[in-house]
């Protein structure tokens, strides 16, 4: 018998883009409401997770073709490249900076030297959560 | 650096040089080339006696490591000179002898005498260097490169069994010995033993002078074999029969003797010192001539011979620290009588025991066998070794006209003058002296005949030589003629050691006794009267020649005494328990089994902890400053402590995960109720995460084995669990107490007014773990990611036995 859960897979396709809106709502908003880089990363890897399951590995893994353990890389060296690069400027490791500029779009709206920081810990947690869960299901 | 230092490193470059010897052309044997180093060492070391004798010693200093008071100084004065005169000369007698006697192609030569100059220098440090700390470096030397020398047939399980016990027995006197140098450093604050002897006073007042005395004697008594620490010398007879002669007869043995005669300025004069000195000397000497009479070994005879004279020279030098107590000119001079004959007898020994070792090294090289009960009728065959044979036993046996008979003469007045000592309740025990040395030298007497005459005299043994015995080669008969005639020498014209060697050698054991200018007034007369000495002398000679008469029928009657005691067995069986306790012990608490490491753990953090709180008054619950409880806090509080109480009695792991999870969800909620969104968004999130990866474990347990019963119940962990909680809860109550004491500002006021000035951000949370501290950030990041690899290595790699990837199973 084949098990047909085209329910799952339809309400997915729905929810996955809410519970992305959330993370990257959590993400960037995280400086002044709860929220910040590490939630935001585990409610994105908990949208990949949920497009695992009601799909499966391989159909996902063709339409995201990234290789997650360079994704954590990555996010791990960007937190490391941020702290890195305020040495150039003759200042104390890991010294943030902001200032607020008016966009055209938005406003006068602040932007900060740590979101990059924090879109490393959110790359990193991504990385790492895949990275176990996609381990740990292929072994099974 | 001086000619000094250069003649102590000298054999260690010799040594290092002469692994080069194998690439010579026709490899001729390395011993020739050997034979320089001592040789020209002694020819330096005669030239420095005048000077020795005119002005009292020569020293020279290299710095080594200042700071700690640590220099490499060399001291050449009478003791010194008399001791490299002993290393070089019996040196060179040795490593001549060793030509003839190793073989060059069947033997590793080349180590053999690599082994040896290692020692040679070691030991020429240890009688050369003033620094205590130097000295103590050349002294473990000794002990190595012994070590290594005994072992050096190391196919042989005797030997290693030898070279093992003395390494023991002689790093264990060693360690003491440093011991007590590192007190005498405390007293006196100098390592120099030139400043120590002149702070001798102050060390006779100090408090740990005891200690440190005592210490230093454990270092000399292991190293020259004195009772009871003398069993591992017969085990070392398995070394070739050169390095018998050298090292256990002439040379190391007498290191010992050397730290004792050493620091007998420092010591002497002290009740514990001369008690200890010589009880152990006279106790050796007594049981060292007694067991010597029962080998059948020649050169197992040879060791007890060499025990018992050691002993011998011990004794000596215990009385002779008499003289150290008396200011009295007149008395003191009396007592140091002892310390001559001990200069005197011990250089009578290295020469009559080199050569007697010698000879049995040729006996056992022309006949292939030591063992005395079957050899016999040699004498005819081998004249020369005979010779020397005879030369060395009649000066081993105190029998004129050899210098052993002047220095047993020597030693009887030196015990007969002790009863004299009114001090130390030698009133009471000074009696029993005199009859513990007539008893030993009947004994010596007798073994020395024995050694003698059931090897050369009587019938030839047959069947038991393999070989038709005949004379040794000229080469191997050099060093036990030149070492037999010095014997006769010394007996015969003993004024050509007087002035040279004992009377410079005594100025430095016995320093401060006479007035500046003066000098001993050594004599040795060959013929002094028929005093109380020569009557005991004639004892021994007839009782001992009785001895020697029934000794065949007396060995049935002292053997079940000495299988019943055995030092050896004490020293076997020491060891054995103490493997075989340690092994139990440590099966015992190394279970292999992680619960038992746990409850170590615990257990020790709550002993520590208890105590430490007790210790400094730690505990004090102070409730006035707490906050309310409110009903939900309660609710949940309650829910949490449900679920985690719930979780060792639930009966399968399903509902264990769940209880897990459900506590874990109600930190969730704690955290919303104490306002802190951040942390309830991560725990709900991770919460649900660890609950999910717990589902998958429990999923894939393996089938067998699969137990779903209760935890069972065990009143060990119940009690450790219940002190760790205890505990833990008393001193976080306690702590809080303490805070609201004691109030110190918190830093958090800080954050919360910087948060939007200087880092632009209202979520102080955020802006704390991404700016204020986002170092911990980053580096928690990189934790994560090395977990994640960890996890992905575990899994896909997937390593068989042989290293080589195993496929993935089906």
């Amino acid at each position: 018998m084949k098990i047909n859960d085209v329910i799952l897979q339809t309400v997915t396709k729905i929810v996955v883009f809410i519970i992305l809106t959330m993370a990257v709502y959590l993400f960037v908003s995280g400086h002044n409401s709860p929220g910040g880089g590490f939630i935001g990363g585990l409610v994105l890897a908990s949208a990949l997770v949920l497009l695992f399951l009601a799909f499966d590995t391989e159909t996902i893994m063709k339409r995201i073709p990234l290789d997650f353990k360079m994704v954590a890389a990555v996010g791990a060296f960007i937190t490391v490249a941020t702290g890195a690069a305020s040495l150039f400027l003759d200042i104390p490791f890991l010294s943030h900076a902001y200032s607020y500029v008016n966009l055209p779009v938005f406003g006068k709206t602040g932007l900060a030297t740590v979101t990059i920081f924090e879109l490393g810990v959110a790359l990193g947690v991504v990385g790492v959560v895949v990275t176990i869960i996609l381990s740990i299901s292929e072994d099974v | 650096m001086s000619t000094l230092h250069a003649a102590i490193i000298f054999p260690f470059i010799l040594a290092i040089a002469v692994p080069l010897l194998q690439k010579l052309p026709g490899r001729p044997h390395p011993g020739w080339a050997v034979l320089s180093g001592p040789a020209a060492l002694f020819v330096y070391f005669l030239a420095q006696i005048p000077l020795v004798q005119s002005t009292g010693g020569i020293a020279s200093a290299i710095s080594w490591i200042p700071s700690l008071g640590i220099e490499f100084i060399v001291n050449l004065d009478g003791l010194s000179l008399l001791f490299v005169l002993l290393i070089t000369g019996i040196g060179s007698l040795v490593v001549l002898y060793s030509v003839f006697y190793m073989n060059k192609e069947k033997e590793a030569i080349y180590r053999f005498y690599v082994y040896l100059l290692l020692f040679m220098g070691a030991m020429l440090g240890v009688v050369l260097s003033d620094n205590l700390i130097v000295l103590y470096g050349f002294w473990e030397l000794t002990s190595i490169s012994s070590f290594l020398l005994i072992a050096f047939w190391h196919h042989r399980e005797r030997s290693r069994y030898g070279a093992l016990k003395s390494m023991l027995i002689t790093v264990f006197g060693g360690l003491a010995m440093l011991g007590g140098f590192v007190l005498i450093y405390l007293m006196t604050g100098s390592f120099s033993l030139k400043e120590i002897v002149q702070s001798a006073d102050m060390i006779a007042a100090h408090p740990l002078l005891l200690p440190a005395l005592v210490l230093v004697l454990l270092g000399a008594f292991t190293k020259s074999a004195q009772f009871p620490f003398h069993i591992w010398l017969p085990d070392a007879m398995e070394a070739p029969t050169p390095v018998s002669a050298y090292l256990h007869s002439a040379t190391m043995v007498k290191a010992g003797l050397y730290l004792v005669a050493r620091f007998s300025p420092v010591f002497s004069g002290q009740a514990a010192w001369f008690w200890l000195v010589c009880a152990v000397g006279l106790t050796t000497l007594v049981f060292g001539s007694f067991k010597a009479i029962k080998q059948t070994d020649l050169k197992a005879m040879l060791a007890f011979s060499t025990i018992s004279q050691l002993g011998l020279i011990m004794a000596l030098l215990g009385l002779g620290s008499a003289a150290g107590y008396f200011t009295d000119g007149q008395q003191s001079l009396f007592y140091s009588k002892a310390t001559m004959a001990a200069i005197f007898h011990l250089i009578n020994h290295a020469v009559f025991k080199g050569a007697l070792f010698m000879v049995v090294g040729i006996v056992d090289h022309e006949t292939g066998t030591r063992d005395i009960r079957k050899l016999g009728g040699l004498m005819t065959l081998m004249p020369v070794t005979f010779t020397a044979a005879l030369i060395g036993t009649f000066s081993m046996a105190g029998i004129p006209p050899f210098g052993g008979f002047l220095s047993k003469e020597l030693f009887f007045t030196a015990v007969l003058n002790a009863q004299e000592l009114g001090i130390w309740s030698m009133q009471t025990w000074g009696g029993l002296f005199p009859v513990i040395a007539w008893v030993a030298s009947v004994f010596t007497f007798t073994y020395s005949m024995i050694l003698l005459f059931r090897t050369f005299m009587g019938k030839r043994q047959h069947g038991a030589p393999e070989k038709q015995p005949h004379e040794a080669p000229v080469g191997m008969l050099i060093s036990p003629a030149i070492m037999a005639s010095l014997a006769l020498l010394f007996g015969l014209f003993p004024g050509l050691l007087t002035y040279s060697l004992i009377e410079p050698a005594m100025a430095s054991i016995l320093p401060g006794l006479l007035a500046p200018g003066e000098k001993f007034l050594v004599s040795i007369p060959f013929w002094h009267g028929w005093t109380t000495e020569v009557f005991m002398t004639l004892g021994v000679i007839l009782i001992g020649s009785g001895l020697f008469a029934l000794q065949p029928r007396l060995r049935a009657l002292h053997r079940p005494l000495f299988s019943r005691i055995s030092l050896n067995a004490a020293y076997d069986s020491g060891l054995r328990v103490l493997e075989r306790s340690s092994r139990r012990l440590t099966n015992r608490y190394m279970t292999g089994s992680v619960r038992d490491y746990l409850v170590y753990i615990f257990t020790f953090l709550v002993v520590v902890l208890g105590a430490i709180m007790v210790a400094f008054d730690g505990f004090g619950i102070d409730m006035s400053s707490f906050a309310p409880i409110t009903i939900y806090e309660a609710a949940i509080l309650l829910a949490l402590i449900g679920a985690a109480i719930a979780v060792p009695f639930a009966n399968s792991r399903l509902l264990a995960i769940i209880l897990t999870g459900a506590a874990g969800y109600m930190v969730t909620l704690f955290f919303v109720i104490f306002r802190a969104p951040d942390l309830a968004l991560t725990q709900l999130i991770v919460e649900t995460v660890s609950v999910t990866l717990f589902l998958l474990c429990f999923y894939h347990l393996p089938k067998l084995k699969k137990e779903l019963s209760v935890l069972k119940f065990k009143l060990t962990n119940f009690l450790v669990s219940l002190g760790v909680g205890v505990m833990v809860t008393l001193i976080a109550l306690s702590a809080l107490s303490e805070g609201s004491s004691h109030p110190f500002e918190s830093i958090s006021k800080f954050f919360l007014e910087a948060s939007y000035t200087l880092a632009g951000g209202k979520n102080v949370v955020n802006v704390i773990l991404v700016d204020f501290r986002g170092f911990d950030t980053m580096l928690e990041i990189v934790v994560l990611g090395i977990a994640s690899l960890a996890i992905y290595a575990m899994i896909r790699l997937n390593l068989g036995e042989d290293g080589e990837q195993v496929p993935p199973h089906a």
